[in-house]
């Protein structure tokens, strides 16, 4: 099965605009008044085959039926542990160097 | 659904549906004009701490431990004045089914709409408190919807809300994930029309009385610990629950001497509503952004009359910054062995900062932790920080953090310090948004008491600073 492409019963992401730039709240900051507010959901594929950019239906964990853009098949989770930091990784030894020094230990 | 779903209409919709959502009626509460009766509604609407403890443990909240940090407090010895050196002791809520305090207060608003006959929850939340609500409905066999604030413009996603996304997904919660913008609250009034669920806000007299038990624990464990009660509770203050059910536990224990402190994040300068500083700010929570704007009005969370009213209760208000809980988040896994955080450890990073200055015999609680992994960790956070662009640097966070611009991380503990924020600062912030909201600076006797009692300060302390606001205005 092709990644762009979906079939009923898959699980997928769809993408919906909630609010249009014009739409938006009176209180929004100007940059964010220049973008749309959109949403991102996930569910199971309800038409019977669909690819990538295509609008479809989808039921979510809660059994309601959203339709809106297909963006992604089988979504990963992206976020991870990140990088090691080198402003983080010797702290700990600098730390422990502190507690075992004798300074300060009279007072 | 033929109803008009626009903005302006499901807004002026809103009364309606939170009543429905909440089945309260905050109308009888109120008493005259801003005035309302916080202690009454507090005693009708919540639990007792009897219930609330019996509901926390049919799902294993709460009863969590309550453990010294030794070698931390062995290093504050080390570096603070003679006879200084308070000890830290913190509250391990991160041992909570879902991992953080929110349990507490996701137990007992699930309780509630499970005996409400409500079909399902909806939280408004990119918090820990999602992942709290999602795992309460699991386990009580409701729907559970949960709407967080994510992505900016780029769908860029904040990696600890991304992992907060997750989190919920494991308990089997649909999980709405929105790009910048208040107008979250919007869509879940939508959602919550649509559904017919709960609404299992983070502020209603549930979701408070719910903390209520971590004050009382921390009440009882120390008295057991050290013979009595602590000095000062260090409390991580957001939206201001978690500062003020802390609070009333620690009354109710008793403890009416304890000084309850909060602590935020300074983040101050940043829009919490700008697409473009969204992804500026590497703590999702305990920040100024919804530290500062919740104290000085708690009305304007999702619920009519909040709950969480922090002014009542805060003794002194501290900020510390982001590099400065990275620095005590690795600290607290390196010397204590405890994996936690970071955004609960915002509290412990100003408790270390407190300990300098109080005496040696003299104690500390930290009221909270909160699990911790990918997305979340401090290396999560800083390689993010990095690729927006901002400058990680060893530096003196004190003097060179710059918030949206510069993480400056401690060279050495000592470098561990707070930014007083006046608690009168806020109290007066407050007048002034009343006055503006009001359009009028008059208030009537029983609008004058019920001030007395919102912002913990006497006739003549008010009068006073209306008038200073009036100047300023």
């Amino acid at each position: 099965m092709l990644a762009n492409l979906a079939k009923k019963g898959d699980w997928v992401q769809v993408q919906v605009t909630i609010l249009h730039p014009y739409e938006r709240a009176p209180q929004v900051p100007e940059d964010t008044k220049k973008v749309p507010l959109e949403m991102r959901v996930k569910g199971f594929l309800q038409d019977e085959v669909a690819e990538i950019g295509a609008t479809v239906t989808i039921k979510t964990m809660t059994g309601r039926l959203v339709t809106g853009k297909l963006v992604a098949v089988n979504p990963k989770y992206e976020h991870d542990f990140g990088e090691p930091v080198p402003e983080l990784i010797t702290i700990g030894l600098e730390l422990r160097e502190i507690l075992e020094s004798s300074d300060g230990d009279d007072k | 659904m033929s109803q008009d779903r626009s903005y302006a209409a499901v807004m002026a919709r809103r009364a309606e549906i939170m009543r429905k959502a909440v089945g309260i009626d905050y109308e009888k509460f109120i008493i005259e004009g801003i005035a309302f009766d916080y202690e009454k509604m507090m005693e009708e609407v919540g639990y007792s701490i009897e219930e609330v403890r019996k509901i926390q443990a049919e799902t294993c909240v709460g009863n969590t431990p309550l453990v010294e940090l030794k070698n931390i407090n062995r290093l504050i010895k080390k570096i603070a004045p003679k006879g200084k050196g308070a000890r830290i002791f913190l509250k391990d809520e991160a041992t909570n089914p879902s991992g953080s305090f929110k349990d507490r207060r996701a137990a007992v608003s699930v309780y509630h709409a499970q005996k409400l006959g409500y079909k399902g929850v909806i939280a408004a939340t990119s918090g820990n408190y999602g992942a709290a609500v999602a795992s309460q409905a699991a386990k009580r066999g409701l729907k559970c919807i949960i709407v967080q604030e994510c992505y900016d413009s780029q769908w860029r996603g904040q990696p600890e809300i991304l992992e907060k996304g997750r989190a919920c997904e494991a308990y089997g919660a649909e999980v709405i994930q929105l790009t910048v913008g208040p107008e979250l609250f919007y869509y879940t009034l939508v959602l919550l029309e649509e559904t017919g669920y709960f609404n299992a806000s983070l502020y209603s007299p549930y979701a408070i009385a719910g903390i209520e038990t971590l004050g009382y624990e921390i009440a009882e464990q120390m008295k057991e610990l050290t013979g009595r009660f602590p000095d000062a509770v260090v409390v991580t203050h957001a939206g201001g629950g978690l500062l003020t059910g802390t609070a009333r536990g620690l009354k109710k224990a008793g403890a009416t001497q304890t000084k309850v402190i909060g602590a935020s994040v300074d983040l101050r300068g940043l829009h919490m509503a700008s697409d473009t500083d969204f992804n500026r700010k590497y703590f999702t929570t305990g920040h100024t952004g919804f530290g500062i704007p919740f104290a000085v009005f708690p009305d304007r969370s999702d619920v009519p009359k909040n709950a969480a009213r922090p002014l009542r209760y805060m003794d002194r208000y501290v900020l510390v910054t982001q590099g400065e809980v990275f620095y005590v988040t690795e600290m607290l896994a390196q010397l204590e062995g405890l994996q936690r955080g970071p955004a609960g450890n915002t509290s412990l990073t100003a408790a270390i900062a407190l300990a300098l200055e109080m005496d040696e015999d003299q104690t500390i609680v930290v009221n909270e932790t909160e699990y911790t992994g990918a997305g979340k960790l401090p290396s999560a956070q800083l390689t993010f920080a990095k690729k927006m662009g901002m400058i990680v640097k060893r530096a003196d966070p004190i003097k060179e953090d710059v918030p949206g611009k510069v993480i400056a991380i401690p060279e050495h503990p000592s470098q561990i310090g707070v930014i007083e924020y006046p608690v009168e600062e806020m109290k007066k912030s407050y007048l002034k948004e009343l006055i503006k909201r009001e359009n009028r600076s008059e208030f009537t006797e029983t609008e004058m008491k019920f001030l007395e009692e919102d912002l913990r300060a006497t006739r003549a302390e008010i009068i006073k600073w209306i008038e200073e606001v009036k100047k300023s205005l």
